[in-house]
């Protein structure tokens, strides 16, 4: 690990001051320094350096390889969410870039450390990942590289089938309720009545049955899992028939998606706020006046919008400031929102200066679906000119659809929603009585990728190795997809 | 540099190359390849290469996005994908559906074809000549021009003699080298084995030659060329058409052009015979002549002069000689059945015929199998 030099070291202190003095609240951050190559990689490893053994990385090499190669891309920082966090600046690039990156970078670890939906991931991960590399190599030094490659494609086709939200909620305790239920002398239900009228309302014969009822639903097979269960990848770790290995393969996965899951969470609110931060430091402290011409230069390209292209760097840093300005101003509780008067509103000014507050609890206390759901306000939406767009087949070409407040806001949250995939949980694990797994698709609207589901489909069938069911729509109709190891079919339910 | 991505890196070309070989007949036969060609690499789309899960289809609420920008309704909007930009390293997120381009060398995908059909290597006839030399560094020497002084041996030297001098000193590590210390690069003249190949490929353009039979010709030879370049280093391609006459043209044209007329393949034979006994001393050469046609000669005649001029003037000098005849709905298809009645006991001449698109590959491994 080659040390920083010392120009940079001297760099790191003066912005790391200007942050503290902010109120910025961030990890011990060690910088590197890589060429671009090496830089690269380590972004094709995900900003480690190192990972499990697997073609996936070198694929992603190659493209970033290729892009870099023909001037389509850049990488400025990678940051990884670790205590101490670690940081890569890139060789060669001017000091005012670098200083812009270090600024961006502190941004970055004060909302790994203080955002709420990071708290629960795995702060060693550098660590972690260096362990998971050293079990898949040596599970593939026993079993061999063919036989675990193909196992670790399978679980990353499912890898999607988590429950970000897992981490901070029980959803079921059902173990306790039900040992409770069973030991209990239940009373047999019966109709309301009064005393003198009960046994006419509720004859000896009727009693009877009741009862009989009542032991059929005790006899009748328990459903497993007792409620929907979205943690496939737990489900399939906890009951799937899977060698040792396997268990250690798919368990890595799974802990992989957890702790990335966060980030993809937050990448608005993330990449947001360390725009804020970098804008911030930079023009009010940090840039000297031979600097301004380059940085002004490096950071429209950051935050620039192409037509059609949603950056969550410009909408985060954006949404935080109207945040800020909306807060300084006191633009929010049911006066302002009962307001009508346009003049009145556009003047609003009652002086408070509460946004850099307000800010900071932000980035504490919210997710990008939160955050927008929130934040994402009318007057917002008309500001910085957002539209929606769609396919349109006739011309062949994605057009502006609307400028509708409302369609604008549904479309952003629907694609940020569970990171605009589809909701999948696992629903019987012993359907028809065969073991086999059913799982269920909560449609809203979209149909699923058919294509994609049935490769999903084989690799669960390869976990569970019985057959496998989905219930889905498709075309309107409810469907249920199924896959038992040889050929794919489909039925309406 | 070594990187710790290599690995990785390695596999993923491999599985690419599996990849191609699976489907290397579909890419064969249509053709798309050889637009794509660029100086001396190709890119093929692989749209299967990445990771199926369960997503969305396109359609319904699926499509579009919300973006920034002015802009009435009805408006184009550009791209509409999300780019690669400047981001964290969150690669293995990839988002969208986009195609991944692999890149090849034509050397790699000569080397794929040949697993494929499993062609085997080319024995280079005639001896192998001479033709470049080439100087290397091998070594290190005691004299030589300053140019060429190897500064770090020369100080290693010289620390080494001064340690043993006994005047080295650790606190003051100076060190001077003196002409006794001075090491210099040496080379060697290493001579490059060459060996020479032309390829002369002849088309029939007459009028019953249709776009459909050019284009097969066209794909089988691009293919053929590729695979002898991988096996020849500086290899020469003659192009040579033919209707009722023959003349010589550049690639350009013998892959555009669109003749018409009688059919006289005699008049290509004589043409080629001419360019070998002209250009190509047969002791140098490997000389590989393809002729495709449709099959339909002007007369028997004309049929009976050609294999005189094969077994006189181009057989004795040839590798081989490949004739590919392509199915034409206007030829009567009697060459074919005419070379192989004269030439079947010829080691070296191989008639193929390609039905359609779908028998190139057969077509190219009949031509190319026998490794001559």
């Amino acid at each position: 690990m080659a040390g920083l030099p010392a120009y940079l070291v001297d760099i790191q202190k003066e912005i790391e001051g200007y942050a503290r003095e902010y109120g910025l609240d961030f990890w011990e951050t060690r910088f590197e320094i890589l060429d671009y190559k090496r830089m690269q990689e380590v972004a094709a490893f995900g900003g480690f350096p190192v990972r499990y053994p697997h073609w996936r990385f070198g694929m992603d090499f190659e493209q970033l390889d290729k892009s870099h190669t023909y001037g389509l891309s850049h990488i400025y920082e990678m940051v990884i969410n670790n205590n101490p966090s670690y940081a890569y600046l890139l060789e060669g690039n001017s000091l005012v870039d670098q200083k812009m990156v270090v600024a961006h970078v502190l941004g970055h670890v004060d909302f790994f450390k203080n955002n709420y939906y990071f708290s629960k991931t795995n702060r060693r991960m550098i660590d972690g990942m260096a362990n998971h590399a050293t079990r898949v190599r040596r599970h593939i030094e026993r079993i061999g590289l063919d036989k675990v490659e193909s196992f670790i494609d399978t679980c990353l086709c499912l890898e999607n089938l988590i429950d970000p939200m897992s981490p901070f909620i029980t959803r079921t305790s059902p173990k306790k309720d039900e040992a409770k239920k069973a030991d209990e002398p239940q009373e047999t239900p019966k109709l309301r009545a009064k005393s003198y009228m009960d046994g006419f309302i509720n004859p000896p014969e009727f009693m009877e049955a009741q009862k009989r009822k009542m032991e059929a639903e005790k006899e009748k097979p328990k459903k497993f899992p007792p409620e929907p269960q979205r943690d496939v990848l737990a489900f399939l770790l906890e009951h799937a028939p899977l060698e040792v290995w396997e268990r250690d393969i798919l368990e890595i996965v799974r802990d992989e998606a957890y702790y990335f899951a966060p980030q993809r969470q937050t990448k608005i609110m993330n990449e947001g706020w360390a725009s804020y931060w970098h804008t911030k430091i930079m023009t009010q402290k940090a840039l000297k006046p031979s600097e301004i011409i380059d940085y002004a230069d490096h950071n429209s390209a950051v935050l620039s919008a192409a037509p059609g292209q949603f950056n969550p760097y410009k909408v985060g840093i954006e949404l935080y400031r109207h945040i800020e300005e909306r807060w300084d101003k006191g633009r929010f509780g049911s006066e302002w929102n009962d307001c009508q008067d346009m003049a009145e509103r556009k003047n609003w000014d009652k002086r408070l200066g509460l946004g850099r507050q307000k800010i900071f609890e932000v980035r504490k206390i919210y997710n990008d679906v939160t955050f927008l759901d929130e934040f994402f306000t009318e007057e917002f939406c008309n500001d910085s000119k957002f539209f929606s767009f769609s396919f349109n087949e006739r011309t062949e070409r994605n057009e502006i659809d609307s400028r509708e407040f409302k369609k604008i806001k549904n479309k952003i949250l629907s694609q940020l929603t569970n990171f605009g995939e589809p909701f999948i949980a696992v629903e019987d694990a012993n359907h028809e009585n065969r073991g086999d797994l059913l799982l269920r698709h909560k449609h809203e609207g979209t149909d699923l990728h058919i294509d994609n589901a049935h490769a999903s489909m084989e690799a669960l069938q390869r976990i569970w190795r019985r057959p496998v069911h989905l219930v889905t729509v498709v075309e309107e109709k409810k469907r249920m997809l199924s896959y038992d190891g040889k050929e794919h079919t489909s039925r309406t339910v | 540099m070594t990187m710790r991505i290599d690995p990785d890196h390695r596999r993923f070309r491999d599985i690419v190359r599996g990849k191609i070989k699976q489907d290397l007949r579909k890419y064969i036969s249509n053709g798309e390849l050889i637009g794509r060609k660029g100086k001396d690499r190709i890119s093929i789309p692989l749209p299967q290469i990445q990771m199926p899960r369960f997503r969305f289809g396109s359609g319904q609420g699926g499509g579009g996005g919300v973006g920034q920008g002015k802009g009435g309704v009805g408006d184009p909007v550009d791209g509409g994908k999300p780019q690669p930009g400047q981001g964290k390293g969150k690669a293995g997120e990839g988002e969208g559906e986009h195609v991944l381009e692999v890149e090849l060398s034509m050397e790699e995908l000569a080397q794929i074809m040949g697993e494929e059909l499993r062609l085997p290597r080319i024995e280079p006839k005639g001896k192998e000549r001479i033709i470049t030399q080439k100087d290397r560094y091998v070594g290190i020497r005691r004299t030589g021009p300053e140019s060429l002084r190897h500064f770090k041996r020369t100080f290693r030297q010289a620390l080494r003699r001064e340690v043993a001098q006994g005047t080295y000193n650790p606190a003051n590590p100076l060190i001077v080298p003196i002409r006794e210390d001075k090491r210099y690069r040496s080379w060697k003249t290493i001579p490059l084995p060459q060996s020479n190949a032309v390829m002369i490929f002849i088309m029939d353009v007459s009028g019953s030659m249709g776009d459909e039979q050019k284009e097969i010709v066209r794909i089988e030879s691009f293919w053929i060329d590729t695979w002898l370049r991988s096996q020849y280093d500086g290899l020469e391609t003659r192009f040579i058409i033919h209707d009722a006459g023959a003349k010589e043209v550049d690639r350009d044209t013998f892959f555009r052009t669109r003749e018409s007329g009688g059919t006289m393949i005699s008049s290509a034979y004589k043409l080629c015979a001419r360019m070998i006994k002209d250009d190509y001393p047969p002791s140098e050469w490997n000389i590989y002549p393809f002729h495709f046609s449709d099959g339909d000669n002007w007369s028997v005649d004309d049929t009976s002069l050609c294999v005189k001029i094969l077994k006189e003037d181009i057989l004795p000098h040839a590798n081989q000689f490949c004739y590919g005849q392509v199915e034409s709905p206007y030829g009567s298809g009697q060459f074919i059945k005419d070379l192989q009645e004269h030439f079947r006991k010829a080691e070296n001449v191989v008639t193929s015929e390609i039905k359609s698109k779908e028998h190139i590959m057969d077509s190219i491994r009949e031509f190319l199998g026998r490794g001559k």
